[in-house]
This record gives structure tokens, C-alpha cells and sequence, in this order.
């Protein structure tokens, strides 16, 4: 089990027990932000590899063939993206889905838990066409795989 | 609240394959009410939690770039056909919503 996966539950943990003035005042917690287990910093940001940073501590990441990432070759509503990532590497700790030009590139992490396997599927949004990336941690390194997705009608404006 | 989530969790050959429906909005904060021009506040999911026997086997942490009325699948070993599978949500207000389902 990863450290950021004990602090989670450590967090929980003293959620659940109604000690979140507790946290807080040990730093674990910003006042107004009680979701802290929430990567604020990494969500916002605009840089791909600020997001990286910000989120997994390195933007450091080597491209793995291990990894494949499914996607559509043409989305016709950007909205509704399917994407599917499998990773055949050991010991996957998170997953995490960029569309590298989308206004927050970083859409989604997943951390996975002890026996879980390197494999998540979801929908997401796409602004315009662009590559869909994978992001894995494995053993402390990060690996990705790419895939483009030509997008007809973009899902993040009005 | 009405519930916000539909899962359904197979086994298979000892790999649990987890699939799961939620109904949310997932409003990312930078889109406009056409009519009205102004922007519509953010709402989405942030945070995602499935477990097995009080372990968590996955946890998700979402921008507002997930599609609305977001669906996740994983897999994960180690469960048992008839075991409880718990997945909950948690949005940026604040709401959150779980639901418990057996593997089959």
C-alpha cells in the first residue's frame, strides 16, 4: 500500500470519526477545503506537466508498450468519450487519464488498491482533437501510452 | 435522495470485473447557460471509492472533464461470488451518495 493511499484512509478515518478539527489544525486539512484528499492543485492546472507534478510528484514518464489505451479514432460527440485503459505491468498503484488539449488536461486518476489490476474504462469529456494519454505508476515510475482522438464536436463549451 | 448509482460486479476465474453507472450533472464550472450568459457553477464528481470488506479496492479522483452520468469499470482479485461490493461518490458541494451490491 502506497503512503498517499494510507493517508487517504487516514483521512477518512478521521473524517468518519468527527475529528476533522483535529486534521485541521495538524495540517492535513485546509480550513474551507474539506475534501483535502482532493488534488486541487493537480485538477487545476492548465500544464500537462504541472498536473503530473502536482499529482504523482514527477512528470518524469516513459512510454511503455505495455500499456494500451482505447479510444475511438473519431468522436463525433466530444461529450461521450469512451476510454479504456489496460496496462500489463505488475504492480499498478494509479491510472490516470489526460486529454492532453482539454482546458484541465488532467481528467481522472485512479488509484488502485491492493489486487487490483491495471485496468479502468470510463467516458470523458474531449474540448477538441487531441491525444488521449495514460499515465501509470508502477513501482515508483510512471509509464504512458498515447492515442489520438480526432474530435467532430467538441464536449467542453456551451 | 433517490439513488445515484448503478453497479454490477461479476467473478470470473478469481478477477472481479466491476462496472458501475452514476447520475450526476458534472458540470465543469467553465460552461455558459446560452440564454442567460452567465456561467454555470462547477458540480462534479471529485472522489470515488469502491470496496470489498471494508478494503478499498479502487479509488477515483475526477475532474469536471468525466462525461456526465459517469460509468467506470475495473477489475480486481481476491473476492468471492456473493461478497458485498460498496461504491460512493463525493461531489465538489459536498453530497455524496453509496450503494452496496453482491459480486455475482
Amino acid at each position: 500500500m502506497s503512503n498517499e493511499m494510507k493517508r487517504r484512509i487516514f483521512l477518512k478515518r478521521s473524517l468518519a470519526a468527527g475529528s476533522v478539527g483535529v486534521a485541521a489544525a495538524t495540517g492535513l486539512l485546509a480550513p474551507q477545503q474539506v475534501l483535502a484528499a482532493w488534488n486541487k492543485a493537480a485538477f487545476e492546472s492548465k500544464e500537462l506537466s504541472g498536473a503530473l507534478d502536482a499529482l504523482l510528484g514527477s512528470s518524469d514518464v516513459s512510454e511503455s508498450a505495455d500499456i494500451k489505451v482505447k479510444a475511438p479514432d473519431i468522436a463525433e460527440n466530444g461529450a461521450v468519450v469512451p476510454i479504456t485503459v489496460d496496462a500489463s505491468i505488475d504492480g499498478v498503484e494509479s491510472i490516470a487519464i489526460i486529454a492532453s488539449n482539454n482546458p484541465v488536461p488532467l481528467v481522472a486518476n485512479f488509484v488502485m488498491g491492493p489486487g487490483a489490476t491495471g485496468f479502468v474504462s470510463t467516458r470523458i469529456k474531449m474540448g477538441k482533437t487531441g491525444d488521449v494519454v495514460g499515465v501509470v505508476k508502477a513501482g515508483g515510475k510512471l509509464y504512458s501510452a498515447k492515442k489520438e482522438v480526432k474530435v467532430t464536436i467538441g464536449g467542453c463549451g456551451g | 435522495m433517490a439513488k445515484s448509482i448503478k453497479i454490477r460486479a461479476k467473478e470470473k476465474g478469481g478477477v472481479t470485473t466491476v462496472k458501475a453507472l452514476m447520475t450526476h450533472p458534472m458540470e465543469t464550472g467553465g460552461r455558459k447557460d446560452k440564454k442567460t450568459g452567465k456561467t454555470i457553477p462547477a458540480h462534479f464528481i471529485q472522489e470515488v471509492v469502491c470496496k470489498h470488506k471494508g478494503n478499498t479496492v479502487m479509488m477515483a479522483e475526477w475532474s469536471g472533464g468525466v462525461s456526465k452520468n459517469p460509468y467506470i469499470s475495473f477489475k480486481f482479485s481476491g473476492a468471492a461470488k456473493g461478497d458485498d461490493i460498496e461504491l460512493g461518490w463525493t461531489d465538489n458541494t459536498g453530497k455524496s451518495d453509496s450503494m452496496t451490491s453482491k459480486i455475482k
